[in-house]
């Protein structure tokens, strides 16, 4: 039985900042960090492998400074781990960013059949929760998005069942392998890592895969090439161009001001004072 | 995503399509429905899809797949209403509920079929499913949570913006030499369009041609959600939101009794999230849910894009931060400078004494 959990390094978004002229990134101090939806993937095939005594591989698309965040999930259990690295990859989205995982997973398989994949449902940085599907679909394999929970897993008879958030409800969904999950996030726990685990972890070799190693031939679908969208325009905010009517505690006593205020809002929006006092409100 | 930095600007430079992409023609809209009720964002993108069509001199058509007694035509009639011109309906009873192999077939083959430029989806866990495998078995272009959607004049191409980076930066993303181009909404971000009973539109039936025992994953149960959500933030009309400013999870309290007087929802930021202090469903923003109140009245949060994004379509917006810099008073209507936990007492108590005062004129 094998599994592979797919992890993305990301800056940590809530560190990050912009500069306020020139609208760049400061990436400058700024910590990498596996993405957290990852590792709610991680750890549910984690838990897959002490049942079942499964191997657990972590892959990883990305600089080779990446290794690092691999080497996080070696420490929390995964056996091996796999970057998949190469200047040929730059300026991927996410069509080619599938394209080239889903070329290297089908790549490993060929070391050992691999019969699960996870991903987490989005990463922090891009919010488009796409790579999954898009793997999935250029493996042909089943897709199973946002998996609150594996209520079955029979790797004999190839068989899945698992729960699965859906639009006003869970759909508890039967699949055979091999499948790929996107994991719902707070559906469970990541461990500890454990002394051993760290141990392994700082010295286990992460294998860098090239494009070639990853048994990638057609270059066009890669990278900048292999992407259909383009970026055309990056900017910062634009502030409203009528200012906020400001008020100061500085100047008035807070009941005063909120009078004010009120009284301004609703000499603006007339409908919305009626609306209010037709409006239902629990009695307090 | 493509790295923003990488790539040089596209800017407006016309751009010549190649022959074969000029047959893709028309605005498609992903009608989502569940259980007997279109989920409102279908026709928020109606309403966008109705503009960027008007914009290219095109068609807008509704794609409506489902079961063979579920109420598509009903479906399709309401599409109609909204702006579509043409509604193209796949009835199978492999449809029925979503599954992502079936739904991935009927869309695809439609667009294999009849060449759409442009399709737009919510971005909904059924929307997200479906456009991430309909874009990659089509190899097209796919842009996620967009904020804004218009033509580029240039290109006439579609240009998505969306927010990037977790939301620190906003950019803008065309699909240039693939159809077509897609693009996902999340629910709230557009505006409800206005209904006209009176348009009538045109319905395409298609065939699906897909056994239930060609597909793999079978639905063994559905359980519905037990309250169908008492939280309904994105379709509150009063949030009242707070973020890491409230200090405490006490002060949090404040903002609940503000959103009782004035019966509505309370919201937070993602600080606010994180700190425990709310549960993770009432998070506004990029990773939360998108709000469009009448009025929205944040405290101790500091107005991140990320947060903004969730917010700025708000009819009103009333910022309390006690720091005078803070970027929400670039786009708050009316901003109150000093410390929410004085602020929002008072606030209270001055919507109560109007609203106590308004209803007692009103009887009399």
């Amino acid at each position: 039985m094998h599994i592979v959990v797919c992890i993305k390094q990301v800056p940590d978004s809530a560190q990050i900042r912009v500069h306020p002229v020139t609208n760049t990134i400061m990436r400058q101090g700024v910590p990498a960090i596996v993405n957290p939806y990852d590792l709610f993937a991680l750890e549910e095939a984690l838990r897959l492998k002490d049942r079942f005594g499964a191997k657990v591989t972590a892959m990883c698309m990305g600089p080779p400074q990446a290794e690092e965040a691999l080497r996080k999930c070696v420490s929390f259990g995964a056996d091996d781990a796999i970057l998949v690295t190469d200047r040929a990859f730059a300026g991927a989205d996410t069509l080619a960013t599938s394209y080239a995982l889903g070329a290297a997973i089908t790549q490993l398989g060929r070391e050992q059949p691999v019969d699960l994949v996870f991903t987490g449902k989005q990463t922090i940085d891009g919010d488009t929760a796409q790579v999954g599907p898009g793997i999935a679909k250029r493996m042909g394999i089943e897709l199973l998005t946002y998996v609150s929970k594996i209520v079955e897993v029979d790797f004999a008879k190839r068989r899945l069942v698992v729960e699965r958030r859906a639009e006003g409800g869970v759909q508890v969904l039967e699949t055979a392998l091999p499948a790929l999950i996107t994991m719902l996030e707070d559906t469970n726990e990541l461990r500890f890592a454990s002394l051993p685990d760290m141990l392994r972890a700082a010295r286990c070799p992460v294998r860098r895969w090239s494009k070639d190693d990853a048994g990638i031939q057609d270059v066009s679908k890669i990278g900048l090439k292999g992407s259909p969208t383009v970026v055309s325009k990056v900017f910062g905010p634009t502030p409203r161009t009528e200012k906020a009517e400001v008020m100061s505690l500085d100047s008035m006593s807070p009941d005063e001001l909120s009078r004010t205020l009120i009284q301004k809002i609703f000499t603006k929006h007339p409908h919305f004072e009626s609306d209010l006092l037709d409006r239902p409100r629990s009695t307090p | 995503m493509s790295q923003p930095k990488k790539s040089a600007p596209a800017k407006t430079r016309a751009f010549e399509l190649p022959e074969h992409l000029k047959a893709y023609q028309g605005v498609w809209v992903f009608i989502e429905h569940d259980r007997g009720q279109v989920n409102p964002v279908s026709w928020e993108l109606v309403g966008e899809g109705r503009k960027l069509a008007d914009a290219l001199g095109s068609t807008l058509s509704g794609v409506l797949l489902g079961g063979p007694d579920e109420p598509l035509d009903a479906f399709a009639k309401e599409a109609w209403a909204f702006g579509a011109d043409t509604c193209y309906v796949v009835r199978d009873a492999t449809l029925k509920g979503y599954r992502n192999q079936p739904f991935t077939k009927g869309f695809t083959d439609l667009v294999n079929q009849f060449k759409p430029e442009i399709v737009l989806l919510g971005a909904t866990t059924m929307g997200r499913d479906l456009a991430g495998s309909v874009a990659s078995t089509l190899c097209t272009g796919l842009t996620a949570d967009c904020t804004e959607l218009r033509i580029d004049q240039g290109s006439r191409a579609l240009a998505a913006t969306r927010p990037t980076f977790g939301g620190s930066l906003l950019c803008t993303i065309q699909t240039l030499a693939y159809r077509p181009q897609m693009a996902s909404v999340r629910p709230r971000v557009m505006a409800m369009p206005r209904r006209d009973d009176a348009h009538v539109g045109t319905l395409v039936e298609h065939s699906l041609g897909l056994l239930e025992s060609n597909i793999i994953t079978k639905v063994l149960d559905f359980i519905p959600d037990a309250s169908r959500n008492t939280v309904n933030l994105a379709y509150a009309d009063v949030v009242v939101a707070g973020g890491k400013g409230m200090k405490t999870p006490e002060n949090f309290k404040l903002l609940w009794d503000l959103a009782q007087v004035l019966g509505g929802e309370v919201g937070a930021t993602r600080a606010a999230v994180q700190a425990g202090w709310v549960d993770a469903e009432r998070q506004v923003g990029q990773t939360g849910k998108t709000v469009r109140p009448k009025i929205y009245i944040g405290a101790g949060l500091s107005g991140a894009i990320q947060h903004r994004v969730g917010m700025e379509g708000a009819d009103i917006i009333v910022a309390i931060n006690t720091d005078p810099n803070a970027p929400v008073f670039d786009f708050a209507h009316h901003g109150i400078v000093g410390n929410a936990m004085q602020v929002l007492p008072a606030l209270t108590q001055a919507f109560k004494q109007h609203i106590a005062s308004r209803a007692a004129r009103r009887v009399a």
